[in-house]
């Protein structure tokens, strides 16, 4: 059975805006706004590399890359 | 997208936070970078918008000129180094109602420049004024009851005026957004890709659309693929934006081929 994937994402903290955009077109709920209305990252473990939140961050603050882990 | 063609310094951008000008943004880059071009033979020229920021934080060449003349701008460009690939960045309001006959003209004369329209559907920059795209009877500062006017259909007009490649996408389908740029500045003449994007701050809170994530997501239920359109009745249509490339065309014949000098 293959190995299931795992991908690291970065978050350039300096350039997100907290809009939340990421949130709404994540289909693994890997992000939330949380109650001081920042973004964080909740469940990392889910993300499939869809890059979703990549091509639809305005503020150019994610980036998402497979990890290899050898 | 090679974060490269960013210019690092100059971000964080100074747009609304959820404001899908970033997104286009992205496409565009992601697009150049997709079509191998060479970044010093790319020249992006705006006019005045939000949407006109954002030629600022790439690293491109590109000129901020007045507000609705930078499709005169890039064609002045275009023609002093035709090895150019020239980009027009635009907004709604700016390609549509103050540069509106620039638009036409330039899509009548067939110039090889590639026009993107960032379209939020009002002035975002001025306050959420109602731009010529505003859909009948939305909210804006200037329209409190309603805007009362039908809005241009962008792509019957560039396609009317005589553009050979005119193509719609929205930024919730960022591939498909990508995929038809791509087509675009690769196309020799006139091109324009009316990119739908969102402004949850002026027109999104005034006609309650929701959170920037709810407008993005939303973009799914309201639009419909040009393919699939096709086969819908036009009840079915009704209140929906189809999305897809509406005009792809060999460029007309230069003046000169047609009408040769006369042997002296």
């Amino acid at each position: 059975m293959p190995e299931k994937k795992t991908f690291r994402i970065t978050h350039n903290r300096k350039w997100c805006k907290d809009c939340g955009i990421c949130v709404a077109v994540c289909p693994k709920k890997v992000y939330e706004i949380d109650r001081s209305d920042r973004h964080a990252i909740v469940n990392p473990q889910n993300c499939i590399g869809c890059r979703m939140c990549v091509e639809h961050c305005p503020d150019f603050a994610l980036t998402v890359e497979e990890a290899k882990n050898e | 997208m090679r974060l490269d063609l960013l210019r690092s310094e100059r971000l964080p951008n100074i747009w609304c936070p959820g404001c899908g000008n970033g997104i286009v943004l992205r496409a565009l880059l992601e697009a150049i970078d997709q079509l191998q071009l060479d970044p010093d033979n790319v020249v992006l020229v705006s006019g005045i918008g939000c949407s006109s920021r954002a030629p600022a934080y790439t690293a491109f060449d590109n000129v901020h000129s007045l507000h609705g003349r930078a499709i005169p701008v890039a064609t002045g460009i275009k023609l002093a180094n035709p090895d150019l690939t020239v980009i027009v960045v635009t907004g709604d309001g700016d390609s549509s109602a103050i540069g509106g006959n620039h638009l036409i003209h330039a899509a009548r004369r067939d110039v090889d420049i590639t026009v993107v329209v960032f379209n939020n559907y009002n002035y975002g920059m001025t306050g959420g004024q109602a731009s010529p795209l505003t859909p009948t009877s939305s909210i804006t500062t200037t329209t409190p009851n309603g805007m009362l006017d039908r809005p241009f259909d962008l792509v019957k007009l560039a396609a009317g005026a005589g553009a050979t490649y005119v193509a719609r996408s929205g930024i919730y389908f960022a591939k498909h957004l990508v995929d038809h740029l791509k087509k675009a500045i690769a196309h020799d003449g006139f091109s324009l890709v009316d990119a739908v994007a969102q402004c949850p701050t002026y027109f999104g809170r005034f006609n309650r659309k929701g959170s920037a994530g709810q407008m993005v997501t939303s973009q799914k239920d309201w639009m419909v693929l040009k393919s699939v359109a096709e086969k819908k009745t036009p009840e079915e249509l009704a209140g929906k934006v189809i999305i897809g490339e509406f005009v792809n065309i060999e460029r007309h014949a230069p003046v000169s081929a047609a009408a040769p000098k006369e042997q002296a």
